[in-house]
């Protein structure tokens, strides 16, 4: 097999899928691929994002590709100047959104934007404490601003305010208003999301190569333990669930936390006695911000968090609490914690000169300044931002219902961001001289020719590239981030030639184990996960650590090293097996596997039939030559 | 003193028992499960040469042989040394306390006649950095008073192998200035045996510790006869990191000759994981007590009950590797922000050793 003749399939060689034709004009136009941008499209390299978007993606849900690669591009190329990393382009194929790196060659220009990289950004490292302090208190800022948001009801007359108060203006106009706070505000979290990022993984690769230089067979597991925080606001969702659970053993509440009723009941079962008030006033103290959790990072409406969903945060608890009951202790001590991480660190400085030892302390003291950042920030954006930001949307739903426009508020989510735009336009200004709005046919007409549209793209898995691979994928982002590297692009490429008996992903956290797998597509199938079964999704979400402690392993379609959910998994001492592409339209729940999270190797054992429920159509990614 | 066990202080003297006993002695004080027995001291060797001449003799076959490297001269003063030191056995001064040492040694195993393992322990002065690979001869399974008094013997005499009198001169050491201890240990009954490096011998990583093992005795490992076992071990945490099966296709059962290994055990690990982690600790430690890497020989006795069956043969240290120059991986006076603009343009620094691209380096013994 060789380089230049193999490669994924071109966008426009793609088809559409059964059900889905016409999906390309739900999205703005330039998410879509399109004859004028053909020749770019088919020089690129473009693999799946199904770390951010595990599922086909509604009309304005692509708001997220928009905000993140807009983020993303404008750090790396305009403000800090990576030097040879211009961000990344994207766009919607299927419904699924798909990115590629943009690389600088230009000797020249490297050099140029290597002079303005390092002056900028070493402003940035050597200001780090204080500009993140800021930047907690601008993502604060930034979340109450969303929370102020809202779309007052169009009523017959406008409120006696507006007289009053003298407004001088209909209070219709915060409806526009409002609907372009809420775009540009998200946009601007998602400029905030990027501040850093770029800036903390440069910081983690520097001490990262040093380590594979001076260590060349260094697992990058070891790297990471060296770093990672012991007590980061990562980890206290899942320490609310822990402490939780061991207040239901002290008061003796085990046998209705664990007991198999929906949340109501479970709920209702603990009003009823003094203790069972006790834990849930406990519970309701943990709620806010620590369920404004999403299962997954939340780039879809649809997903719940766990204050929305609270059998996701009382299965965790009612897991833990049974552990406990067993004897077990699953307290996270921090200071042995942290004890641990140090031994480690003084062991592995041990074994260099003094010489290295001094550029060893340097980068571990520079990766750990920035490595905060990077466990952190997600709770900031990706969780209490996100939470806020869908909330907000629904309500504008709600208010489209109200004027008498949709009539469900999900039909919202069929309309793309700008089409949004123009119905709400047609609706205060047909409100205001009290005729109907005059879309309400046309769109409803649209929105049910799209429903199942969007059903046929989200019953699709997504081919995890197309386009020309390169020979080396050096992009160290791609490689961190997504554990997008040359070995998993070449096998995605021969993927269709194997015999489908084992495949391979990325080292996500050690150890090898044997199972039945449990293909889940979203956190809603979380509890049909059995104890000794391993787990199969997407991706691996840090807030199903709950449920890492029932599987014995974990394998994912996307994520690197150092994926949010892979730095949390190895934490808890989940073997896992990341970024294999496709292990979710691979495997079928029932089938067994050995995975060895070390090698990043997943074998199939068996051929056992298919749980038929968590059953879904593939498409694979044949490699065209 | 021409006799000293390894349970005895004085054998941890380099310079009197050579570095092969020494690090027995060394183990042997340090706790680690060595196989007993005793080194015949450089002060014997000295004696041996004052008998008939010797000295003198020796002196001027090397003298004759000038400065030049010719493996045909050397060959000659072989057969000559050979030759002429075949005519003189070890004084009873020194074959008694060689036969007393073996006596307590067969009293303390229990068997009479135990069998044993005869190995070089070479000294010389200003020779630290030399290791000897393999130069010198190692016979096992020798038993009876008299048969050890005859290989020590042989022991002396191999001093003057042409290959040997080669390495020297490449090396730049004088022959006349080498001192031969001899190892008297006993012999193990190995259902397993290999070497351990407490670095990785192919990319000089020391955060591994690499262990290649076989079945039998080890010399099948050492001497390239089989494709061993390999294991690689995380020195921190001493996590197994990678198990590959070889394939094993004989095995020394004694030090003769050997045999074959039945089809359905040449692909079957030799070393339990419990053993791999166990003998990566004791290396780790001797690391530690010699504060550099190290090179060693262990061996899994099935004589002996699980847990309490791992014996190390020797300990010495690694030498390629931990004599090349290593420079910080990134250029101290280009400063942080040029490290991290390096890293994330995907060119980090360059090489961070000068023994980069040393492939051939073999375990010595």
């Amino acid at each position: 097999m060789s380089h230049e003749t193999t490669r994924f399939p071109f966008f426009h060689e793609t088809k559409t899928l059964e059900g889905a034709k016409g999906w390309e004009s739900m999205y703005p136009y330039y998410l879509v691929p399109s004859e004028e941008t053909r020749e770019h499209e088919d020089a690129q390299f473009w693999f799946a994002d199904t770390m951010h978007w595990s599922r086909g993606c509604h009309p304005f849900d692509s708001i997220g590709a928009e905000a993140v690669y807009f983020g993303a591009g404008a750090f790396s190329t305009r403000i800090f100047a990576l030097p040879v990393s211009l961000g990344l382009d994207v766009r919607v194929v299927n419904g699924y959104v798909y990115i590629s790196p943009l690389a600088v060659t230009d000797p020249e220009r490297i050099q140029e934007r290597v002079a303005v990289f390092q002056e900028r950004a070493g402003y940035y490292y050597a200001n780090w404490d204080e500009l993140y302090g800021k930047w907690k208190s601008k993502m604060e800022g930034a979340v109450d601003s969303l929370r102020t948001i809202e779309f007052p009801r169009l009523t017959e007359y406008d409120p006696a305010e507006v007289v009053t108060e003298a407004r001088g203006r209909s209070s219709a106009m915060a409806v526009i208003e409002n609907y372009h706070r809420l775009i540009d505000e998200f946009f601007s979290i998602w400029q905030y999301h990027f501040e850093f990022l770029n800036l903390g993984y440069g910081g983690y690769i520097t001490f990262f190569q040093f380590c594979k230089q001076a260590f060349p067979l260094i697992s990058e597991q070891s790297i990471s333990r060296m770093v990672a925080g012991v007590d980061v606001l990562a980890f206290r969702p899942d320490d609310e669930l822990r402490k939780l659970a061991a207040l239901s053993h002290e008061l003796d509440l085990n046998a209705i936390i664990t007991s198999k009723g929906a949340p109501e009941a479970i709920l209702a079962a603990l009003a009823e006695s003094t203790n069972g008030r006790t834990w849930l006033a406990a519970f309701e103290e943990a709620k806010d911000p620590w369920f404004n959790y999403f299962a997954e990072y939340g780039f879809t409406h649809d997903q719940e968090t766990w204050a929305s969903d609270l059998s996701i945060p009382l299965q965790g608890i009612s897991r833990y609490a049974v552990k406990i009951a067993a004897g077990e202790d699953i307290s996270r001590p921090i200071g042995r914690l942290r004890d641990e991480r140090d031994e480690i660190v003084d062991e592995y400085r041990a074994l260099l000169t003094a010489d290295e030892a001094q550029q060893f302390d340097e980068l571990l003291g520079l990766a750990r300044k920035v490595f905060p950042y990077i466990e952190e920030h997600n709770i900031y954006v990706e969780h209490w931002s996100h939470n806020v930001f869908w909330d907000k949307a629904r309500e504008l739903g709600a208010f489209l219902v109200d004027a008498g426009f949709l009539t469900e508020a999900e039909d919202m989510f069929y309309l793309n961001r700008f089409e949004l735009d123009t119905v709400l336009a047609d609706v205060v200004q047909s409100w205001a001289i009290g005729v109907p709005a005059r879309g309400v046919s046309r769109w409803n007409t649209e929105i049910k020719r799209r429903k199942p549209i969007v059903a046929a793209l989200q019953a699709a898995s997504a081919p995890p590239a197309y386009g020309i691979p390169p020979q080396q994928v050096t992009d160290p982002f791609a490689v961190m981030n997504y554990g997008v590297t040359t070995d998993r692009v070449n096998d995605w490429l021969g993927a269709s030639d194997s015999d489908g008996n084992s495949f391979n992903g990325i080292p996500g956290s050690l150890g090898v184990v044997e199972g039945p797998v449990r293909v889940l597509r979203s956190e809603k199938d979380l509890p049909l996960l059995q104890p000794g079964e391993i787990l199969v999704a997407p991706i691996t979400a840090p807030s199903w650590a709950a449920a890492f402690s029932v599987a014995t392993g974990v394998i994912t379609d996307i994520g690197g090293m150092m994926c949010h959910a892979a730095i949390v998994c190895r934490e808890y001492g989940i073997p896992a097996v990341v970024g294999t592409g496709f292990a979710t339209a691979r495997l079928k729940t029932g089938q067994r596997v050995r995975i060895d999270g070390k090698a990043g190797t997943v074998v199939v054992l068996d051929t056992a039939d298919a749980d038929g429920a968590a059953e879904r159509d593939a498409v694979p990614a044949p490699a065209v030559r | 003193m021409f006799t000293v066990e390894f349970s005895n202080p004085a054998c941890q003297d380099v310079r009197e028992v050579g570095g092969k006993a020494a690090g027995l002695a060394e183990m042997t004080a340090a706790g680690l499960p060595v196989a007993p027995g005793f080194a015949v001291t450089a002060a014997a060797y000295r004696r041996y040469l004052d008998e008939a001449g010797l000295r003198p003799f020796t002196a001027g076959v090397l003298a004759g042989l000038g400065t030049e490297v010719n493996q045909a001269a050397f060959d000659d003063a072989e057969r000559t040394v050979v030759k002429r030191l075949g005519q003189v056995p070890l004084p009873e001064e020194i074959a008694a306390p060689i036969r007393d040492a073996y006596a307590q040694l067969c009293r303390d195993a229990g068997v009479a006649d135990v069998a044993v393992a005869v190995r070089s322990s070479a000294t010389a002065e200003d020779s630290v950095g030399a290791s000897f690979a393999g130069e010198f001869e190692t016979w096992v399974d020798i038993a009876g008073a008299e048969n050890v008094v005859a290989y020590v013997h042989k022991c002396y005499v191999s001093v003057f192998a042409g290959r040997v009198l080669s390495y020297l001169a490449e090396k730049r050491i004088d022959p006349n200035a080498i001192e031969m201890a001899v190892v008297i240990q006993k012999t193990v009954r190995a259902r397993s045996a290999g070497v351990m490096f407490t670095l990785s011998p192919t990319s000089g990583d020391r955060s591994k510790i690499v262990l290649e093992a076989s079945w039998g005795l080890g010399l099948s490992v050492v001497g390239g006869e089989v494709t061993p076992d390999r294991f690689v071990v995380e020195k921190i945490g001493l996590d197994i990191a990678e198990s590959s099966p070889g394939y094993k296709h004989i095995e020394y059962r004694r030090g003769d000759a050997p045999q074959e290994v039945a089809e359905e055990r040449r692909l079957m690990l030799c070393l339990t994981d419990d053993e791999v982690t166990a003998l990566a600790g004791m290396g780790k430690r001797l690391e530690k007590i010699h504060n550099s890497p190290q090179d060693i020989e262990f061996a899994v006795d099935e004589e002996l009950p699980d847990g309490n069956n791992l014996i190390l043969l020797q300990c010495r240290p690694e030498t390629v590797w931990s004599n090349a120059v290593r420079k910080p991986v990134f250029d101290a006076s280009a400063g942080m922000m040029s490290w991290i603009t390096g890293s994330i343009s995907g060119n980090p620094a360059t090489s961070a050793t000068d023994a980069a691209g040393v492939h051939n380096h073999s375990h010595q013994h």
